[in-house]
């Protein structure tokens, strides 16, 4: 007698799929932190890899950074002065920035520029055999294309998001400038006294987790592509995705955590 | 001894059965061709013989060492050993041809960069695109990276040689020419060689002795004049040169 399979679901072909990219995601993590930590350590090539993804980023973030202090000014004013509470422009834009538009804007665009464009690099090596052809070469493939990127990831990302922080708080004097008379020297004082070191490091100290977010789920996509072509185009949206989704989940994480160790 | 061993190898993915109680012996220097359909498992084979895949079932030996028993450092020192022409020819894309052939120098061994330099341009002088070197992948046709690829297999001199689909996708004149250069590569480094082709022109160039596999069983075995002049039914429809009355509809 002839043994007929059950029929699944597509809810349960979903809730499948979604355990296993789960379980997947983990272990290949996992995996990240027992090869990291031993040599070779291939500094030539995070280098490398953070010289790319900081010029490729670099552009978008830039006008990123500006737009974020400028709109934020632009937006706030009639409201704080309203509540004649207008001095505090400059005190509100720069908490906000440094706490939390700064990390999670500049990361989601990380995620969006970034983590496609590993798991689309990835992908395509993985379908094109040259991942293999690293492996039979007696190369770890992991430790040269995931840990190399994830790393390169994990730094160049904060290095990023105090750029673009020092860009929000230029367009934000150039708003104030376009609406009311306030001398540089009075807008750097009054930014000075606003930003604490406690502001500071959980701001931009959580984008080391984002970092290594978008790394590692842009790899994972890459590095467990198949079906061709095709999986190296899921590879490359879902990467995205999953990304961003999961550097807001951490945000709200971090951001519990921080409040907690630097009370404001 | 043989030099490789594979014994009652069997593989499945999912419910497909694609090697079934697979047993071979390959000799030291011997150059063993693999026919059959596509999906029976060829190119699977190879890639249990450099541990890419791990059998559900069997063994494989290498120079006397069991592939799939082996811890990692092992493995690595096995694969420095051997040679593996990908049927994509599996080119680093993001390097130029001189880095695509000089990367396992500088990873595996301790040569300085000239002795590096030197057999990365020996190593194109014997495929002939030397002129090629500071090329990348991108600008190359099938023809030239097919031979870009067995280049950089045979560059650490390797004692093993698996090629899989060396000629596919090839004009008759590029496979002439590439199954005669992999001939002529076997002679001068004297390697043990298996490679994975639907090509009987390459084949009837390169090989001693055939195999073929049909639906993950090794059906037959023996020199390639005598698997092609065979009465056998299969192996008749598989050689068959002959273009069969069979007009297109109208």
């Amino acid at each position: 007698m002839i043994k007929q399979k059950a029929k699944i679901t597509v809810t349960e072909q979903r809730l499948i799929e979604f355990f296993g990219n789960l379980g997947g995601l983990t272990a290949f993590a996992v995996r990240f932190f027992k090869t990291a930590f031993f040599p070779p350590y291939e500094l030539a090539e995070i280098k490398k890899h953070m010289d790319e993804l900081g010029v490729k980023t670099l552009p978008i973030v830039s006008v990123t950074g500006i737009i974020i202090g400028l709109v934020l000014t632009l937006q706030s004013q009639p409201v704080l002065v309203r509540f004649g509470a207008e001095g505090f422009l400059p005190f509100m834009v720069s908490i906000s920035v440094v706490r939390e538009l700064g990390p999670v804007i500049t990361a989601l665009i990380f995620a969006g520029r970034v983590s496609s464009g590993i798991g689309a690099e990835l992908g395509s090596m993985r379908v094109t055999e040259q991942i293999d052809a690293m492996e039979v070469s007696a190369i770890d493939p992991f430790k040269y294309l995931v840990v190399t990127r994830v790393i390169a990831c994990s730094i160049i990302l904060p290095l990023l998001t105090m750029y673009v922080i020092f860009l929000a708080i230029v367009g934000c004097y150039v708003a104030i400038v376009l609406v009311k008379d306030m001398t540089l020297q009075l807008y750097i004082g009054q930014i000075i006294d606003a930003i604490k070191f406690g502001d500071f490091i959980p701001g931009v100290g959580k984008t080391i987790f984002f970092g290594f977010i978008v790394g590692i789920v842009g790899a994972y996509k890459g590095y467990t592509a198949d079906k061709g072509t095709e999986g190296v185009g899921k590879a490359s949206t879902t990467s995205v995705v999953v990304a961003s989704l999961l550097i807001l989940i951490m945000d709200m994480v971090l951001v519990k955590v921080s409040l907690w160790l630097w009370p404001v | 001894m043989s030099f490789v061993e594979i014994k009652n190898v069997s593989k499945s993915f999912g419910d497909f059965k694609v090697l079934e109680d697979v047993s071979l012996d390959v000799q030291k220097g011997e150059n063993l061709v693999i026919f059959g359909k596509s999906g029976t498992g060829k190119s699977v084979l190879l890639k249990c013989l450099v541990g890419l895949l791990v059998p559900d079932t069997g063994e494989i030996f290498i120079n006397d060492k069991n592939v799939h028993k082996m811890n990692i450092k092992e493995l690595n020192e096995l694969r420095k050993n051997i040679g593996f022409l990908f049927q994509s020819a599996a080119l680093y894309d993001s390097m130029t041809v001189r880095e695509n052939l000089a990367f396992p120098l500088i990873r595996n061994f301790n040569f300085s960069s000239s002795e590096v330099q030197e057999k990365v341009e020996r190593a194109l002088e014997n495929v002939s695109l030397i002129d090629a070197i500071d090329k990348m992948p991108s600008e190359l046709s099938g023809g030239m990276r097919k031979r870009i690829g067995l280049a950089r297999a045979i560059i650490t001199e390797p004692e093993l040689m698996l090629y899989d689909e060396p000629t596919t996708g090839l004009d008759p004149i590029t496979t002439k020419e590439i199954s005669r250069l992999i001939r002529d590569l076997q002679n001068k480094l004297k390697m043990t060689s298996i490679i994975v082709t639907h090509d009987i022109l390459c084949a009837k160039i390169i090989s001693d002795n055939a195999i073929v596999l049909k639906d993950g069983i090794i059906k037959y075995k023996g020199s390639l004049d005598n698997l092609v002049n065979s009465d056998d039914t299969f192996l008749n429809d598989f050689f068959s040169f002959e273009v069969l009355d069979e007009k297109p509809e109208q």
